[in-house]
């Protein structure tokens, strides 16, 4: 083998080039975990029951259109039943049945196995974003589409990743015994990264577990799975697994920019710095429902431009965010977002698209609000 | 009970021998089995063509990745209203106009048991279906939740016209609920002497199972969007976590009712090639006794399968297990017809006319829709699959060339003894090879798109899922157009042709085959006797 470099080189810098063929992909990938390697080999294993099947079935079937044909001078034979025959073709089934259950089972027991895990990870869907928790280690962000609109609209090249990237990918390290515990702020969604062959529900009101430990570290890309509203096709998952100190460095990292945002919330901001930070929230948390011009989607998501909530007396403006709106798809943000990001949007809400009420509610507002709300 | 119809049958015969009224109110008013068959089956056509129409929306979007001609919210509502309106204004409706118009002919019965009712639960669905698709000229917009209107989306996150959807799926069930009753009364009380059960032809009997099914499990569904509507408008919480309730109850409920649902769309079908194959073959049809059996042990089953529905919603790996042993076996009596229908032909004397094309179409594609639908089975398996385009591919191989090509078979077969010509017989050919390339080609490919990792229900997607997508809009534009021809080839042939026989096909068999055609307005006025 070690005679032909090329071939092996060509063979490794395959995934490179593999745009062009990934178009047209047939098959479903083997993916990064042993249970993703075991799913895949049930799906071949039937897959081929099913050939063999199929080709039996279907080869009689041809035969006879072939060779019992009228046109062939065949006489038709009078004969209507065979109990033989037909047990045979019942027992012969159910004994490829059993054969089949018996390695699809193994694989479900291990599947079901979410104990013993070396991290706990919440997965929360919102409707249209992930939002991710490490248990214990007071980290969690969101995590968005990053697709440019221009790109979906067809105004610029669409990317390789093109709707399956986002701003932060979920971190994980690789080898390591990972348990999702996935849930819903909203309606239903489902967290697949088909890699792992991991796809759980997230319902709201209930926790659903799931686990996967990865072999090796790379990028992983999966979606929503479930239908859960107008913009379904656009709340990507992207997994980055890193090696364990590489992991270990980024969670330190992210434990020191969580701190430095809780000192935020107690600084003195000015107007223009919460609109400007407001700006860049009201585009990736907002803009889904309510537009990037504050026009809306009336009915069902109205207009925030000369709205009466974003005109009218700043407390209610910032309940209607924080606590959302019953009844109505309006999400309570109070949980989503930090103080600054709650008081920043209001603000920008209040002043963008000539609303123009010229007031500001500051982080200590939302804090005071959160705090008033726990008692 | 007898003694009472036939008192009936005498008094209206000695006063009006008549045939159809005059103008519209014959439409309107009619308790005629064969004029109300007729309406169904336009019904259904109509409601064919208008969703094939959404679906067509669909695919136009669907031919590239980014978004061009919808946003996400009218996608949404298109993949809906395309479901809801092809399963319970489509396929039901065609299969309950086969039975109108059949099972009388089939059993040697004068009318429905049921006539003034028949009306009833026709022109129930008119109203119903009016009122579904109104709902996307509303504020807001129609439906938008999937067929399957999962909670809490199709509850708390609803649009506003989820009220009419609701009023409209109970209009729906009121009418299926209506028709299955009135099936089940006409097979078992009309038929003629000597007509036992065994000997029914296989129509009959997979429509008297799945009168059972409709009956078992349309309350179901009634109630269930019931609870919805209490949700929504009277503060209950069935579905909602937050005051108590559940929404993974919701698709038990949904599920229950579901999964006996697809066997209503495909089990009539059944029964409608288990007489094409042996005609065409010209040979009897091969283990009668076991195919009735084996639809007895599809109908049972499927009511202890639907979790297979909901493998990652979350319950428990015993229940996990129970509903992929359960849903495994589904294959061994499914298997059975398959086989059955293949030694039905196996040294028969064949011919490929337009129905018998569509049945071994039926027999292959169906087969492979059940081959993937062994695939999604497994449950470790479905993770990777469900909620893919590979069950888009799996259920829309069951349900084209399984319900609708199953259906159009049936047209072609009876279409010389409902209209009293024969049909195009190159046209008809056409119709099907134009059908047959255009349906692999929409649907085959969603396979593998599907395994590739592309969600179902989604306006967008990756490049990487770029051809196949065009190939599959390529293929549905052409399907969805030769339905058009279907329409074409109908009208030419009930407005002219050449003169049907009594029996058109020579190896058919049934008495329906033994009145004139056209079939006169009223048939089997005296009973025929059956040894």
């Amino acid at each position: 083998m070690t005679r032909h470099p090329p071939v092996w080189m060509g063979f490794l810098l395959s995934p490179i080039f593999s745009q062009a063929q990934a178009a047209w992909t047939v098959n479903m990938g083997q993916g990064a975990t042993v249970v993703s390697h075991s799913v895949y080999d049930l799906h071949m294993i039937i897959f081929w029951i099913c050939v063999v099947i199929g080709a039996v079935v279907f080869g009689a079937m041809f035969w006879s259109m072939i060779v019992h044909r009228r046109s062939t001078g065949q006489v038709a034979a009078r004969f209507h039943e065979s109990t033989k025959v037909e047990i045979m073709w019942t027992i012969v089934p159910i004994l490829i049945l059993v054969a089949m259950a018996i390695p699809a089972t193994k694989t479900l027991i291990n599947i079901y196995d979410s104990t013993e895990s070396d991290l706990d990870i919440q997965v929360t869907g919102y409707q249209w974003k992930w939002h991710y928790k490490y248990l214990g280690q007071d980290v969690e962000f969101f995590s968005n589409l990053a697709t440019p609109s221009d790109q979906i609209h067809n105004k610029e090249p669409k990317g390789e990743h093109y709707l399956l990237e986002v701003d932060e990918p979920l971190v994980l390290p690789v080898g390591e015994k990972i348990r999702f515990l996935v849930t819903s702020a909203d309606v239903i969604h489902s967290w697949w990264m088909p890699a792992f062959a991991v796809k759980r529900d997230a319902i709201p009101g209930f926790i659903n577990e799931a686990w996967t430990r990865v072999e090796k570290p790379g990028l992983y890309r999966g979606q929503c799975a479930e239908l859960c509203g107008k913009d379904h096709g656009f709340m990507p998952i992207v997994v980055d697994v890193k090696t364990k100190a590489d992991f270990d460095t980024w969670l330190a990292g992210r434990k020191v920019e969580s701190a430095k945002l809780k000192e935020l919330t107690s600084k003195d901001w000015t107007m223009e710095e919460l609109v400007a930070r407001g700006d860049k929230v009201y585009h990736t948390t907002c803009v889904a429902c309510h537009q990037p011009e504050g026009q809306g989607l009336p009915p069902m998501f109205p207009a925030l431009k000369g709205s009466k909530t974003a005109t009218g007396p700043k407390e209610e403006h910032l309940n209607t965010v924080f606590n959302g709106r019953a009844g109505t798809a309006m999400a309570a943000f109070g949980k989503q977002l930090s103080e600054v990001d709650i008081a920043a949007v209001v603000t920008y809400e209040r002043n963008a698209w000539g609303n123009n009420k010229g007031d500001m509610v500051t982080p200590k507002d939302v804090l005071a609000l959160k705090q008033a709300q726990s008692k | 009970m007898s003694a009472v119809i036939d008192d009936h049958g005498h008094a209206g015969h000695d006063e009006h021998a008549h045939g159809p009224a005059k103008g519209l109110m014959r439409w309107v008013l009619t308790t005629n089995h064969k004029d109300i068959g007729t309406m169904y089956l336009w019904f259904s056509f109509s409601m064919f063509l208008l969703g094939g129409s959404f679906a067509m929306v669909i695919r136009a979007e669907l031919f590239q990745p980014g978004l061009q001609i919808v946003e996400p919210a009218f996608f949404n509502q298109m993949t809906t209203m395309h479901g809801l309106i092809m399963v319970f204004g489509a396929v039901m409706p065609a299969f309950v106009g086969l039975a109108n118009w059949m099972i009388p002919l089939m059993i040697g019965a004068p009318d429905m048991a049921l006539p003034r009712m028949n009306n009833f639960s026709f022109w129930l669905l008119p109203a119903a279906f009016l009122m579904l698709v109104s709902t996307l000229f509303m504020a807001g917009g129609g439906p938008n939740f999937g067929w399957t209107f999962y909670a809490p989306l199709s509850t708390t996150y609803a649009p506003e016209s989820v009220t009419f959807f609701i009023f409209a799926i109970h209009l729906m069930g009121i009418s299926s609920i209506m028709g299955a009753i009135n099936v089940i009364a006409t097979i078992l009380n009309l038929r003629a002497p000597g007509m036992t059960l065994m000997k029914m032809p296989l129509f009959v009997w997979t429509w008297l199972i799945t009168a059972f099914l409709l009956i078992a499990v349309m309350p179901v569904l009634a109630g269930c969007v019931t609870m919805m509507l209490m949700d929504i408008h009277f503060g209950t919480s069935f579905f909602s976590a937050a005051g108590g309730g559940d929404p993974v109850l919701f698709q038990h409920v949904f599920w229950f009712f579901g999964h006996p649902e697809v066997y209503i769309m495909i089990l009539p079908a059944f029964g409608a090639v288990s007489s094409i194959i042996p005609t065409f073959s010209r040979k009897p049809l091969f283990g009668y006794t076991s195919m009735v059996y084996a639809v007895a042990a599809i109908a049972f089953l499927s009511f202890i399968v639907w979790a297979h529905h909901m493998f990652v919603v979350g319950i428990p790996l015993v229940g996990e297990l129970f509903f992929m042993y359960a849903t495994m076996l589904i294959a061994v009596p499914t298997g059975v017809k398959v086989f059955n229908w293949v030694s039905t032909m196996w040294q028969g004397s064949l011919t490929f006319e337009t129905p018998m094309l569509f049945a071994v179409a039926f027999v292959i594609l169906f087969s492979i829709g059940g081959f993937s639908g062994l695939m999604l089975a497994i449950a470790p398996a479905d993770f990777q699959y469900h909620d893919t385009y590979f069950v888009v591919a799996h259920f829309h191989y069951v349900l084209v060339p399984g319900a609708i090509f199953g259906i159009f078979a049936s047209a072609y077969y009876w279409l010389p003894k409902w209209t009293g010509h024969m049909y195009d017989e190159t046209l008809g050919k056409l119709h099907f090879w134009l059908s047959f390339v255009g349906m692999n080609m929409t649907f085959f490919p969603m396979h593998f798109v599907g395994l590739a990792g592309m969600p179902r229900r989604v306006p967008d997607y990756n490049l990487q899922f770029a051809d196949f997508n065009m190939v599959s809009s390529i293929g549905a534009f052409l399907f969805g157009t030769t339905q058009i021809f279907f329409l074409f080839i109908v009208i030419k042939t009930i407005r002219g042709g050449e003169p049907a026989p009594a029996k058109p096909w020579d190896g058919a068999d049934g008495l329906e085959w033994t009145i004139p055609s056209p079939a006169p307005y009223h048939t089997f006025t005296t009973p025929p006797e059956v040894k």
